[in-house]
């Protein structure tokens, strides 16, 4: 076995692996920790596939991101895992069974998979000595910068819905108001009393 | 290159532009105070833009290295999609100003949700159609659930979102199965790779993307969450999803159908014209039970929604053409129904429930005859519109060697003409129970009696459907080629 064949092998049964214990797993925050060890080691396949600009996009957002953020919000809402799995029980019959069927379907089909004629030409990896990163980005903001621009304006349109369906000005809180506390005059805010002993105000 | 590219692609770049420029401003002013203003603002620069494109749209323009047309066929569809999303912004501001609900982030995401039908209609490439959708369904999630402290709203919201979510899915899978055939994602690289044949994993490809676009545009199967979300968001919401969005995705629909696989016409053909039959039985059979008249059009759209696809599953010129005569008829008729809709209040609450129509005639003849005419319509009674529509689509479907499919429309008509004409009945036999009020706002009874006039009079030799018929054919023909 070569030393690629190896790691290949070594990277995608930890894949699998962590796939398949995020899924089983009993205490929620397990399952993240597994789902993190998925992620890493398909950052590991996607090394030995050559893009090494998407491995490290894989750990620095889905590991350094949004697997953080999903770990804080298993641990931060008070979820019971186990009522919702007794009610995903009811269902895993039917959902078996079609999910099988899918799979038997998908299997047929990509027996069977034939290309198109010429899809070598059109998949190839450009010509020339050129990096990952570079390529991306000759892609990116070239060729597909209509693409991301539309992507920009998706996640205005996330950020403008996320603010209205959840912001609520309320009036019965106190704010803070800088100006108020700056002009606030200590001549007006205090007031010194001598009181005597025994007597109060 | 890019100015050549930025010029076609003008339109979209005015709009998502003064939608950035409208939410700072209203941000750094009075907020809610100038919703108002901004939405007569945002249905005026549709309007402005709907006329732009029409008169000045000359030719097909290709920009982007092929991920954006502009051909005939998409201008017809924005100048549908701007003109219906302006009348429809119009209606829907009194009515959220007395229910409160007029913030000035809702012109915006409408005019956003515009853009992102605009990119549909127009994509000429998987990546591009996916984008547009997203952006123009994630603004539509977002003003369903507009009326936050209502459970049904965020219900309706919540549902949409996860069914869009799923449905999104479904097309993003079709689409990599798409690409793994072709290599390409251009759909005129898609239709070249095609050409010799498709093999069983672009079918596949093809039926995924299919099942997505049946999602969005509410065909049974794919149906569920239609009335639900009609009924859960506040109505002059439900009037925008029964128009702009519809046009939208069945344009898409047939842009994709045509041209990327219009090589493999009856691969697809045998699927749309299920979708159809299914859509217009379920539609007809469905809504029979209804009494809340927001799920009643929810499920009249999805039987109308089947006689579009009718003529979209005939796979020729003709077809496209009957499908986008049928589509404005459609979207006119709705508009006026909503009109009235939304003038159903007692009490100065709004009223979904059909037997409030009781003795409507006694009061309000004008409006009531208006609404006879709609319910005409859209039961395809002629010479109303709908008829018309209904002509062009069942002819379309039978000169297209579907004649099964036009004797199957016609039993479905018919089994909906039912609870349109029970509403009718109501009208004008039904007796008295509780008065509406009877308010109307000078917009609505304007909308409504203008897109009576329309549906009630546009048949007559002079006026020929105001010369829709051509335009159409002309759309179609730089469609299907």
């Amino acid at each position: 076995m070569s030393v690629f064949a190896f790691t290949f092998y070594l990277f995608a049964i930890t894949t699998v692996t962590g796939g398949l214990f995020t899924v089983i797993s009993r205490n929620p925050v397990h399952s993240v920790l597994w789902l993190i060890l998925a992620f890493l080691s398909s950052a590991g396949l996607f090394v030995t596939l050559g893009a090494e600009f998407v491995a490290m996009l894989l750990i620095i957002v889905y590991v350094g991101a949004v697997a953080v953020l999903f770990l804080f919000v298993v641990m931060m809402l008070d979820v019971d895992f186990a009522e919702l799995k007794a009610e995903m029980t009811k269902y895993l019959p039917l959902a078996l069974l079609i999910g099988v069927v899918i799979l038997m379907q998908l299997a047929m089909a990509f027996g069977v998979w034939g290309f198109s004629a010429g899809v070598e030409g059109r998949i190839a990896a450009p010509a020339g000595d050129i990096d990952n990163t570079r390529a991306l980005g000759l892609l990116l903001y070239d060729d597909y910068i209509l693409l991301f621009q539309l992507s920009g304006l998706i996640l205005l349109v996330a950020m403008i819905g996320a603010i209205v369906l959840t912001l609520r000005h309320r009036v019965d809180i106190k704010r803070q108001n800088v100006l108020n506390q700056m002009y606030r005059d200590p001549a007006k805010a205090m007031e010194l009393r001598d009181v005597k002993p025994g007597q109060g105000l | 290159m890019i100015g050549a590219d930025i010029q076609i692609l003008l339109p979209e770049i005015v709009l998502a532009v003064y939608a950035m420029l409208a939410l700072l401003g209203a941000v750094y002013t009075t907020k809610d105070g100038a919703a108002s203003l901004l939405t007569w603002m945002t249905s005026g620069l549709f309007v402005l833009l709907a006329l732009a494109i029409g008169v000045n749209g000359a030719g097909t323009n290709i920009a982007f290295n092929g991920m954006f047309v502009d051909d005939g066929f998409a201008r017809f569809a924005k100048v549908t999609i701007l003109l219906s999303a302006a009348v429809v912004l119009l209606m829907s501001e009194g009515y959220m100003q007395r229910r409160g609900l007029l913030r000035f982030e809702y012109p915006v995401l409408i005019a956003l949700a515009v853009v992102g039908m605009m990119v549909m209609v127009s994509a000429g490439d998987l990546m591009a159609l996916y984008m547009g959708l997203e952006l123009q369904s994630l603004a539509l999630y977002v003003v369903a659930s507009l009326r936050r402290d209502s459970v049904k709203s965020t219900e309706a919201g919540l549902k949409y979102f996860v069914l869009g979510a799923l449905s999104s899915g479904l097309l993003l899978y079709g689409a990599s199965l798409t690409y793994g055939f072709a290599g390409t994602t251009l759909f005129t690289g898609i239709i070249a790779a095609a050409d010799g044949g498709a093999s069983l994993g672009l079918l596949f490809g093809l039926v995924f993307l299919i099942a997505g676009f049946a999602f969005k545009v509410s065909a049974a199967p794919f149906h569920m969450w239609t009335p639900d979300v009609y009924e859960g968001s506040p109505t002059p919401v439900t009037a925008f999803f029964a128009t702009a969005p519809k046009v939208a995705a069945i344009a898409l629909f047939a842009r994709v159908v045509h041209d990327a696989f219009g090589g493999i016409v009856g691969e697809w053909q045998q699927i749309v014209a299920f979708l159809a039959v299914a859509s217009m039985f379920l539609g007809a059979i469905a809504a029979i039970g209804q009494t809340n008249i927001k799920r009643l059009m929810a499920y009249s759209s999805i039987s109308h929604m089947g006689f579009a696809m009718m003529g979209l599953a005939a796979g020729t010129v003709g077809g496209v053409q009957a499908m986008l005569v049928y589509v404005v008829i459609y979207v006119t008729m709705n508009i006026g129904t909503f009109a009235l809709i939304l003038t159903m209040e007692k009490d100065g609450l709004p009223v979904t429930n059909i037997t409030a129509l009781k003795s409507y005639a006694k009061r309000q003849p004008l409006l009531a005859l208006v609404m006879l005419v709609m319910m005409f319509s859209l039961a395809g009674v002629p010479p109303m519109l709908g008829f018309f529509g209904k002509y062009a689509v069942l002819l379309a479907a039978y000169q297209g060697g579907l004649a099964w499919l036009a004797v199957a429309g016609v039993i479905a008509s018919v089994i909906s003409a039912f609870y349109y004409l029970r509403i009718v009945y109501y009208m004008y036999f039904g007796e008295d129970s509780q008065a509406l009020d009877g308010r109307t706002p000078p917009v609505l009874w304007v909308t409504a009696v203008v897109t009576g006039a329309i549906i009630g009079l546009a048949w007559i030799p002079g006026i020929n459907l105001f010369g829709l018929d051509p335009m159409a054919a002309a759309a179609a023909a730089t469609l299907v080629n």
